[in-house]
């Protein structure tokens, strides 16, 4: 995974800044509270959604207990299809096939599918230090892209903007980066999805190379599937000559048929539909339709790690739905930029520790970015246990890092142990200078003074126990 | 490249190392407890009602009224330049003046974005997602054909072409054929997860349920 944001706080750091901005609360409040109810709804409308649900897990974790026969299956279905298959493990492998490709259709440019994989390993970025452009083409993605910004949300990365904040960004930015936004344009959604419109339409009809991620890859054909609303991920998977798509290994089902259980769980999940408006499926290349060349990059980037962990390994059947982050009060509350990575919310709380490692102040921080309600393992279409899975990562965090203080407070009193007439000289030195300094209240700044205030440290006694022991048995006291 | 390809495949294998496995691996079964569908009867009502939930314009013609038909839904827009794709029927076509019907088979990306609309059948139909599924067949055409024009007329057969559910859907379709499965126009949820019509696929979208003689 791409490197933790330069400078990135802990998420109660990130957090704490994030809830003091209202106009972030307000509008993260109003999208989460919006999909739910409407997710709720078009769930209901299935009364086997719990079989759909169970049959979601079952695949995908079969699909990852025999990860290695199914990548072999559909790299040979790819490759009879008339695609190219490239094997990255980490992103700045991944990164530099993708710009090798480019290169060498002599492209600057590409035209970008909201991909999370691409996000993930900061493809964007390896692209413009090579001299290569990415437009992103999602409405959301390209609000990003023009307010310079971070993504906070899987499905919908500029959820922190409201209405009138994006009219601004493209107002201000469209026309550095192309055609400008129409004069006197309103806050109106439609008039901006239309500034979108004419904004890209130029950027896919001249566009040579594209790129994408898939939502899933058919191992038995060779099929990738993209599942989109707009229309930007048809124009990009179909208009230019050479489309590459970076694919995470575990986006991988095994049968065309698997995709009935998946194309009904998705939809609904994420966006609430009965069905998204646009899925692409595309085999290899065909003749005179679409791209003459295709290319699948198979990315690992720490998956295979998350793979070796029983527990946490269910992560693994994510399928980008989102759904979780909608129903997070955390979530709703800090927002996605606080998470610290392009996977924010539950998932991402359980899925960046272990891609990335638990190293820095944030990740090591993710596993308690949770209240464990549990309102997210209710709402995942493919059941992963979420709390389950951050109960595991905090016991790891400890057990591998340990609070620093905690651990050097160990440490000395394992010194002192070590040796009685050491732990006795200390005892009594510590109870000699200093039982009468001891506080009777701990005074804890900020929300730690709500528990302190109220209450009063035990007392010290006036020696200790071993001395109390020692004296009662010389002065031959009753036993 | 070979190296990473084996570094991947060998992680995998350490990984799962102390994972029991049976082989071949679709030898381990899944429960499929799913519904094959949820729907058996009234496919097109229900076809009909999901499209139009979706924004959709629906419509019912027999094969004799079908030229009038696409006919007003051009000039309702006063669409001058109808693209067809190789394979559709002759029958379908409006014979009203000032209009220019163009194959599109060989039309650049740019040539298309000049058309008005375009007219097609259709693969299949899924009642219960209000969904069309083009899969390159006869009267159907490339993928770009039914994506660049801002107007999409598409053709179903009712009933041949309507199935219930997805699962029906996926066991009609050669997944070797690349698909584009519609439903609706294109649309947005980007600004305040509010789902907006229109943007850069067809913002209109017509379906003619197209009714057998003598009614369906």
């Amino acid at each position: 995974m791409s490197a933790v944001p330069l400078g990135m706080p802990s998420f109660p750091d990130a957090a704490r800044e994030a809830t003091r901005n209202p106009t972030l609360r307000r509008n993260l409040r109003h999208a989460t509270h919006t999909i739910r109810d409407r997710r709720a709804a078009a769930v209901a409308e299935l009364d086997d959604w719990a079989e759909l649900r169970a049959a979601g897990a079952a695949i995908k974790d079969r699909t990852l207990r025999h990860l290695d026969t199914y990548l072999e299956q559909a790299e040979a279905a790819v490759v009879a299809a008339g695609g190219h298959v490239h094997w990255a493990a980490d992103a700045a492998e991944a990164n530099r096939i993708v710009t090798d490709l480019v290169r060498a259709t002599g492209e600057t440019e590409v035209v970008k599918v909201k991909s999370m994989a691409t996000q993930e390993i900061g493809l964007n970025e390896a692209l413009a230090e090579a001299g290569i452009t990415a437009y992103e083409t999602d409405l959301a993605e390209l609000i990003v892209q023009l307010g310079d910004d971070r993504p906070s949300h899987i499905l919908v990365p500029a959820i922190h903007r409201n209405r009138t904040e994006i009219r601004d960004i493209f107002r201000d930015a469209m026309g550095e980066w192309g055609i400008p936004a129409p004069d006197g344009m309103s806050d109106d959604p439609r008039e901006l999805a239309e500034a979108a419109r004419l904004h890209l339409r130029e950027k896919f009809l001249r566009a040579k190379v594209g790129v994408s991620g898939a939502n899933f890859l058919v191992a038995e054909t060779g099929t990738l599937v993209v599942v989109e609303s707009e229309g930007n991920g048809r124009m990009c998977l179909t208009l230019p000559e050479t489309l590459i798509s970076v694919v995470g290994i575990e986006k991988v089902v095994p049968t065309w048929r698997d995709l009935e259980v998946f194309l009904q769980l998705l939809p609904r999940s994420s966006t609430a539909e009965r069905m998204n408006p646009y899925t692409s499926t595309w085999t290899g290349v065909t003749d005179g339709d679409g791209p003459r060349a295709f290319h699948l990059v198979l990315l690992d980037n720490g998956r295979t790690s998350i793979l070796a962990d029983e527990v946490g390994r269910q992560t693994l059947r994510c399928i980008r739905c989102s759904a979780c982050l909608n129903v997070c009060p955390v979530y709703e509350r800090a927002g996605g930029h606080a998470y610290g990575s392009v996977y924010p919310g539950p998932i991402g709380a359980i899925l960046t520790p272990q891609l990335r490692g638990t190293g820095s102040a944030v990740d090591a921080s993710l596993p308690y970015a949770s209240t464990l309600c549990g309102a997210c393992y209710d709402v995942c279409p493919v059941a992963i246990d979420i709390p389950e899975v951050l109960v595991h990562l905090r016991e790891k965090v400890t057990a591998q890092r340990g609070h620093v203080i905690e651990r050097s407070a160990l440490r000395a009193a394992a010194w002192a142990m070590r040796d009685p007439k050491r732990y006795t000289a200390l005892q009594r030195a510590a109870a000699a200078g200093t039982r009468a300094l001891h506080p009777r209240r701990l005074p804890l700044p900020g929300w730690g003074k709500a528990w302190t205030d109220t209450r009063d440290l035990p007392a010290v006694p006036k020696e200790s126990f071993r001395t109390w022991w020692q004296r009662r048995d010389t002065s031959g006291g009753t036993k | 490249m070979t190296d990473s390809r084996a570094r991947i495949l060998g992680r995998i294998r350490t990984a799962l190392a102390g994972t029991e496995r049976t082989t071949p691996a679709p030898a381990e079964p899944i429960a499929r407890d799913y519904r094959d569908s949820h729907t058996d009867t009234g496919l097109v009502e229900l076809l009909a009602h999901n499209l139009a939930d979706y924004r959709a314009r629906v419509h019912h013609a027999t094969e004799t009224d079908l030229p009038d038909l696409i006919a007003r839904l051009l000039g309702s827009r006063g669409a001058h330049t109808l693209v067809v794709p190789p394979g559709l029927p002759d029958g379908w076509l409006p014979t009203a003046a000032g209009l220019r019907a163009v194959r599109g088979t060989d039309l650049s990306a740019a040539e298309l974005d000049a058309m008005s609309s375009v007219l097609t059948g259709c693969a299949v139909a899924v009642a219960e997602t209000g969904t069309i599924v083009l899969d390159g067949g006869p009267g159907q055409g490339r993928r770009m054909l039914t994506l660049v024009p801002d107007h999409h007329i598409c053709v179903v057969r009712t009933p041949d072409q309507v199935v219930a559910s997805v699962p029906q859907a996926l066991r009609r379709l050669d997944p070797r054929r690349p698909q584009t499965w519609i439903s609706g126009p294109s649309a947005t949820s980007d600004i305040e997860l509010d789902r907006v019509e229109g943007v850069h696929g067809p913002r209109a979208l017509d379906v003619v349920l197209l009714v057998p003689p003598g009614g369906a």
